[in-house]
């Protein structure tokens, strides 16, 4: 473990970013955190986290990824795609580290999403520590220790240093990058700073929040439940909460007429649109309800039976700060799962 | 310099019952107006949804110019006075979005006013020209 | 901060239920913390008195909901309207989106709504309890002793610029009436009229360059009430489901803007509800500010039945050029 004192801390940002870019949460004019590129006079946001998530690195909301041109009879293909580079993403939370986690499941099993690989590869993950988490917090409801990120390296920050911690080679890479700022330290502080989060995570008004009643083979008991028309009822439709989520991994493919070309792009979906996976029967899902059920049986049970039991939701809170509503997963959770909470 | 240079595209929405006639008679009677005009035909000034216009800008237009019949004299009797508020109303919008006022422009043209939407088109594309390319309002991908 | 109880409501919203005035009753239902409420209809007393809430966090406009409320349910509808609510619920029976006959609305006075974000500004994060009285007690899991905040220090943005305490439409009152409010609801708009066009360019580029297309600030919007929307269908050709570039974020919110300019009734729930904190609202006001500037005061919903500006001329109107001139010469 390497540590560094929290004034040495532009520095650091300085030294990655002579080799790779560097993206921090910094505070946009609104105040709220956003991933914003190093440069200087970029200063780390105290925010616990990101409005938006981090995933937007590894799938963005919209990416083209070909182009079409057209003369006579011919139609010539174009590959848009860019040269990657190397990039730090500094900063992330243990819940949003856990998201790629759940994303990689989907986009590089076969057939491998080459568009997302190239840039996870490309990716170096710095994971920061939690010691202020918020009461929309519930990662632990998902096995995830805020206090231990995982990624490429791992980082802990205290009133007046920071400490790292390599995980993998890319980290090593990155460890390497800032050797000159950093000297070796021993874990006690860290230790320290873990155990007192973690008795605060033990208080969180979430903390007993259980996955137990949910999970793969459970579609049969949940599908018909009668709450569903009730969780729903209220839901405007609109996409924040499948926007702001750094699992939420459904897309469309569209082709964009430019008049002097085609560009085939691709974007975020939200499973919350009435014109989601709409095929040429139509929509498949045609009432609010169906729509949201769907939304939670995919986070609770589909996901979960096709990963070994993963949940495909990391309690990182931002749906229940963000919903125009607040109707949110851990709402649902409690009413359909019934009295284990 | 470079600026001037550069060649604008100008959409101009035309009432069939004024300004496209008003058009053809400049056209007849040899007036001279800039190429770089493209016009499109609509039924009634009115016709002109919003986004047309944001269309136009976005496919490549550097300025969009509506004409309509004079006021009172609209074939379905007062679908100009509607365009005047509703442009007006849109035109400041843009304003406030920061974007150059002077790219948008409505003019009441007659039948019979060949000079006047001869004249009218070259002062517009003037204005525009000096204004140089829609950045503003533009995309990119339709730029290419 | 509010004046009125939630035992009133209650009281009121059980009588009605009883004497069988109504059979359903749209109100805010309580959440996991006390300041996520979720808009609910509740159709028995159990359920009403179980889990309704009334609070300094009820900000939710319950007009639109009554369109598809209206549709399902047998019987009549209770629905509590604050005075900025009741503007939309007007403007809604002008376009006539649902049956008033359908409706039972009780007015309520409303103090003004606060915004959790400033609270959350105040106390940090980690809040265990709010308790909403005269002041708002917050107790939050990293301080031992609760925080008093006065109401008024954390009001949501639009209640800040209330226009009016007054109800334009109920069937029954509780508590006081108000007075229609002179406002500084413009004063940022002017503010923004005073920029030069760079200036405003960059603001708004800012601004709108936050949007994720999430749609919420449509959904939520009261004026906003078409089956199908340009922008969610496929066969229009403008549909989008992200926006691509800055072109396509402008377009979207100019658009919108436009569609709802002399419907919109200023309610605010635009910008309550944007997860990326855009000032949706100063768009808006920016066509309420013109139309009232150029064609008279108008207030979208103030009755039913009136006439928009967008929707009606004079033939004296200013000319779109002289709409910049009114303005040049002012400043």
């Amino acid at each position: 473990m390497r540590k560094c004192s929290l004034d040495k801390l532009q520095s650091v940002f300085a030294a990655v970013n002579e080799k790779m870019p560097i993206y921090l949460p910094a505070n946009g004019s609104d105040g709220k955190a956003v991933y914003t590129k190093w440069a200087e006079g970029v200063e780390l946001s105290d925010s616990l986290n990101t409005v938006r998530s981090p995933k937007d690195f590894f799938f963005p909301q919209t990416e083209n990824m070909m182009e079409f041109k057209t003369e006579g009879k011919t139609i010539e293909i174009i590959d848009v795609r860019d040269e990657k580079e190397d990039f730090v993403i500094f900063g992330v939370r243990a819940c949003d580290v856990k998201s790629f986690e759940i994303l990689d499941r989907v986009f590089l099993t076969d057939p491998v999403d080459s568009f997302y690989a190239s840039r996870r590869e490309h990716g170096i993950i710095v994971a920061m520590a939690c010691t202020k988490p918020s009461e929309t917090c519930f990662c632990q409801t998902f096995g995830i220790d805020a206090t231990e990120p995982m990624g490429d390296v791992s980082a802990w920050k205290t009133d007046k240093e920071i400490f790292f911690k390599a995980n993998t080679e890319k980290g090593e890479a990155f460890m390497k990058a800032i050797e000159a700022l950093t000297e070796d330290a021993d874990t006690k502080e860290v230790e320290a700073q873990k155990e007192a989060t973690k008795k605060i995570l033990k208080k969180l008004p979430l903390a007993e929040l259980d996955t137990k009643a949910f999970g793969g083979g459970k579609t049969s008991e949940f599908f018909n439940h009668p709450a569903w028309a009730e969780l729903s009822e209220s839901c405007l439709g609109c996409g924040t909460c499948t926007f702001v989520c750094p699992t939420c991994q459904c897309y469309d493919i569209k082709d964009f007429n430019t008049g002097k070309g085609v560009i085939r792009f691709r974007c975020w979906d939200s499973c919350m649109y009435s014109d989601f996976t709409r095929m040429a029967h139509g929509n498949n899902r045609n009432s609010q309800k169906e729509r949201f059920r769907q939304r939670f049986m995919h986070k609770l049970v589909y996901y979960p039976e096709n990963n070994e039991g993963i949940f495909g939701c990391v309690g990182c809170g931002r749906c229940l700060s963000k919903c125009p509503i607040s109707m949110n997963i851990v709402k649902v959770m409690k009413k359909i799962g019934g009295e284990t909470k | 310099m470079q600026m001037n240079e550069h060649k604008p595209l100008i959409v101009a929405f035309c009432c069939n019952w004024c300004s496209y006639a008003g058009a053809d008679l400049a056209g007849n009677n040899r007036l001279n107006y800039p190429a770089e005009v493209k016009i499109i035909r609509v039924p009634c000034s009115c016709r002109v949804n919003p986004m047309f216009i944001l269309r136009a800008f976005q496919r490549g237009a550097d300025g969009v110019i509506i004409c309509g019949c004079h006021p009172g004299d609209c074939h379905y009797t007062s679908g100009n006075y509607y365009t005047r508020r509703r442009m007006a109303m849109l035109f400041s919008m843009l304003d406030y979005l920061g974007i150059e006022k002077e790219r948008t422009r409505v003019e009441w043209v007659s039948a019979a006013e060949g000079a006047k939407f001869a004249a009218t088109m070259n002062d517009f594309v003037a204005t525009v020209t000096a204004l140089g390319e829609n950045k503003r309002l533009e995309d990119l991908r339709c730029k290419k | 901060m509010q004046k009125i109880t939630k035992n009133q409501l209650l009281d009121k919203a059980a009588e009605l239920l009883d004497n069988g005035t109504v059979t359903a009753v749209l109100g805010w239902q309580k959440g996991e913390f006390d300041y996520d409420v979720t808009p609910a209809l509740f159709e028995n007393k159990e359920e009403l008195f179980a889990n309704f809430v009334w609070n300094d966090f009820c900000g939710a406009n319950f007009s639109k909901y009554l369109i598809k409320h209206t549709r399902k349910v047998e019987g009549k509808i209770l629905v509590f309207l604050k005075p900025c609510d009741t503007y939309s619920f007007n403007q809604l029976l002008t376009e006539h989106r649902f049956d008033r006959e359908k409706v039972y609305a009780v007015g309520i006075p409303c103090e003004g709504m606060a915004d959790i974000d400033k609270v959350k500004a105040i106390v940090g994060d980690g809040i265990s309890s709010i308790d909403c009285g005269e002041k708002i007690k917050v107790t939050t899991i990293y301080a031992d002793a609760a925080v008093e905040i006065d109401g008024k220090d954390v009001l949501e943005g639009r209640c800040e610029s209330c226009k009016s305490k007054k109800h334009v439409a109920y069937d029954e009152l509780l508590g006081e009436e108000g007075d229609v409010l002179d406002s500084n609801r413009f004063d940022e708009v002017a503010r923004l009229e005073a920029m030069t066009p760079d200036e405003r360019f960059a603001f708004w580029q800012n601004e709108l360059s936050r949007c994720i297309r999430c749609n919420a600030c449509r959904d939520v919007c009261p004026a906003c009430t078409c089956e199908k929307c340009v922008f969610g269908n496929p066969k229009s050709g403008v549909e989008n489901k992200s926006p691509a570039n800055s072109f396509e974020e402008k377009m979207f919110h100019i658009i919108r803007a436009f569609h709802v300019a002399g419907r919109c009734t200023d309610c605010g729930e635009c910008s309550r509800v944007c997860p990326q904190n855009i000032p949706l609202h100063l768009l808006n006001r920016k066509f309420i500010k013109d139309m009232n500037e150029c064609y008279g005061e108008y207030q979208a919903g103030a009755e039913v039945g009136s006439r928009a500006p967008l929707v009606n001329y004079t033939t004296e109107d200013l000319e779109p050029g002289e709409v910049f001139d009114r303005r040049d010469t002012d400043a």
